[in-house]
């Protein structure tokens, strides 16, 4: 009642101008919200999303956390891939995807049923303000589901990989005085580039971009030492470092960047990327060529994940040697004009069906898995070695016996794959091996098996070497590619 | 006031239960007295059998070359086919697991046991030390295979598949790469024995 008799009669309003007067009584109470607003935003933490890309299109979307875990809204995800709706009756939340897949989610509980089959999500399924959320870490085995081909989720950088969207880049070092560091990139890329002391960045935010072999490569200059690739909040980063100030500069299809030093005047110059960069969060056609293509080849780069495969050091193990080699051999049939679905670009886990699953479905006419050991010298080419029996009826085929029909041509691409070993004087033996998933597969399928050719281990982790193992399968599935892409 | 008969009734009934119990615990110490108790069974499957020696091929695998060479051995080989496939496993299995070995398998690595089913079907159990500290690679992993299944096929005639299974189930791989969840067929493995014969 007090406060109300003081209100109607003006009474607050000449308190609080007692108060403030005379000196700055207006402009403080305009300037303190401002300023704690001001100050509560630097201070706040950049808000989190996740960076999708895929063939269709690049997006950003939030990320919101959840029981100390980041969520993500499924529709969202799906939406600029393809039609999507979803419908809540109370019990599930149903989405449906291109008419054709449906997911039955249950608010609260991990388990999901996608096209009648069951799968478990690593944390609780949440609908908030109608909205489906599910983990982040859940995509990876989710989106497959949905979509009918691979996704790589790299978690602690929040970035999604939908299907064999992955920009890959070589750099190495030209010119001696000043020398200059070039980048190769296998899609045009337009980077916002900044300097500092000490330091070239170049940051992508749009980009697919995924880390080359080692995530620091040092090239032996004392005016350029090494550049570092790192990962973070949706986006990635490569900085080079060196003592003297860098530039950089971009060809006209943005596919190549060099870095050189500059002149002390122009040290802070921070030079602009080709184009300017596309408002964050609004999609942008991936590349070139927005329609999906056939893929003509598979690699799958074995293990990963929980499976390490062969441990070939206390430090180094099979399913990390596997994923360089499978990108050297990407590089080098993209080179010649080969389009290739890589299963696995990151320590995901894949079982052995989706494997075969993911390589049936995309109609591919060869796949490639790569393998490497410490045992033995050289190279090894395997075919299936089929199981007995079968259960082909009618027009299903038994899935232990899918190469059977496929099994000559997949024999007669390793003999001419052996061949180009051979031509290179690179240790080499075609054999049959009961290694899964080639039995599985519809299509000429084989496994190369690296081993170093001494008995220096790390020579399987060595640029070079893994580039002469795959430009020659390169080579020969080019020169195998009207047989092997004839219809069947 | 319980009626007699009633009394009587239960009486007998716990007489009956008493008597049926004791029956249960002496049958129960019985079965425990059975030898060759399958669970407890981890007998290591050395050469057991000391009859006549025969003449039988064991082929064995090299590691320095990824090659399968035949050796002509004088093995103690029984009658009975099941007995005879067992004891050609262990007669392989101790030229692995000598210190000249020239495909070393892992200390403990044994073959449990060899059933042969008719039609040509064989199963062979390996023990858990067999697959868990076998090397892991397609060549190495491919060697041990072949070798097992080749030795029991060269020896054994009328097998036409094998399937290997590790402490009496079926496991996905051997060492992360040789397939064990379908049957091997024998042709198959014999021709990629072929293939595995050191060059010339």
């Amino acid at each position: 009642m007090r406060w109300n008799k003081l209100l109607r009669s003006g009474g607050l309003q000449r308190f609080v101008t007692r108060i403030f007067r005379p000196v700055w009584s207006r402009s403080l109470l305009i300037s303190a919200p401002t300023l704690l607003a001001a100050i509560l935003l630097f201070a706040a933490a950049p808000d989190k999303h996740l960076s999708v890309y895929s063939t269709a299109a690049n997006y950003s979307l939030p990320v919101v956390q959840r029981d100390r875990r980041d969520y993500v809204g499924l529709l969202e995800v799906l939406e600029p891939l393809g039609r999507v709706s979803a419908k809540f009756d109370g019990q599930r939340w149903r989405l449906r995807y291109n008419n054709r897949v449906e997911g039955d989610f249950f608010v609260g509980k991990t388990r999901v049923r996608v096209q009648g089959h069951d799968a478990e999500l690593p944390a609780r399924f949440l609908l908030e303000n109608g909205r489906g959320l599910v983990p982040i870490s859940a995509l990876a085995s989710l989106l497959p589901r949905f979509l009918g081909g691979p996704v790589t989720v790299h978690e602690d950088s929040d970035r999604l990989f939908i299907g064999s969207i992955a920009t890959h880049f070589t750099a190495s070092l030209a010119g001696d005085n000043p020398p200059k560091l070039v980048f190769h990139f296998t899609t045009p890329v337009n980077p916002s580039v900044s300097t500092e002391p000490g330091a070239l960045r170049m940051t992508f935010s749009r980009e697919p971009l995924v880390a080359p072999a080692l995530p620091t490569l040092t090239f032996g200059s004392k005016v350029i030492p090494s550049a570092t690739y790192a990962e973070t909040n949706g986006g990635a980063a490569i900085t080079v470092s060196s003592p003297v100030p860098l530039i950089a500069s971009f060809s006209a299809d943005g596919r190549t960047a060099t870095i050189s030093p500059t002149s002390p005047a122009t040290a802070q110059t921070v030079v602009a990327p080709p184009t300017p960069p596309a408002p964050a969060g609004i999609a942008v056609p991936a590349g070139p060529s927005p329609i999906s293509h056939r893929y003509f080849a598979v690699i799958d780069a074995s293990h990963g994940g929980d499976d390490r495969g062969e441990t070939l050091s206390p430090t180094l193990f099979e399913k990390d040697v596997t994923v360089a080699l499978a990108r050297s051999l990407r590089q080098e049939l993209e080179s010649r004009g080969i389009t290739v679905l890589d299963l696995r670009d990151s320590d995901a886990t894949f079982s052995l069906d989706q494997r075969a699953y993911l390589t049936n479905n995309n109609r591919v006419a060869v796949y490639i898995a790569l393998h490497a050991t410490a045992s033995g010298h050289g190279v090894r080419i395997y075919t299936a070695l089929m199981p007995y029996g079968g259960d082909d009826r009618g027009p299903f085929h038994s899935w232990t016996t899918s190469q059977q029909a496929f099994l000559t041509l997949s024999q007669s691409a390793a003999a001419d794959i052996a061949s180009e070993f051979q031509k290179r004087q690179i240790p080499v033996r075609a054999l049959t091996a009961p290694l899964r998933p080639l039995n599985n597969i519809t299509t000429a399928a084989l496994a190369v098996e690296v081993a170093p050719q001494g008995s220096d281990l790390m020579q399987l982790t060595a640029p070079d070497y893994q580039q002469l193992v795959t430009s020659a399968v390169a080579t020969a599935i080019a020169a195998d590619r009207d047989r092997l892409g004839a219809p069947r | 006031m319980i009626p007699r008969h009633l009394l009587i009734g239960v009486a007998v009934l716990l007489i009956a239960v008493l008597g049926m119990s004791v029956y249960a615990w002496h049958m129960r110490g019985r079965v425990a007295a059975i030898p060759g108790q399958p669970a407890a069974d981890t007998r290591a499957l050395v050469p057991t059998f000391s009859g006549p020696t025969e003449r039988a091929t064991l082929f064995v695998a090299f590691d320095e070359d990824g090659s399968l060479r035949p050796r002509s051995a004088q093995i103690p080989l029984p009658t009975g086919r099941q007995q005879r496939a067992e004891e050609l496993l262990s007669a392989l299995l101790t030229i692995y697991l000598d210190k000249t070995s020239p495909h070393t398998l892992a200390p403990g690595a044994d073959v449990r046991s060899v059933f042969l089913v008719d039609p040509g079907v064989a199963v062979i159990d390996l023990n858990s030390a067999f697959a868990d500290g076998h090397r892991s690679g397609v060549l190495v992993e491919d060697l041990t295979i072949t070798s097992l299944i080749h030795t029991l096929s060269a020896n054994i005639p009328g097998v036409l598949k094998v399937k290997i299974l590790v402490d009496g189930k079926e496991r996905e791989t051997l060492a992360g790469h040789a397939d064990l969840t379908g049957f091997y067929d024998v042709t198959a493995v014999n021709q990629l024995s072929t293939q595995l014969q050191p060059v010339q």
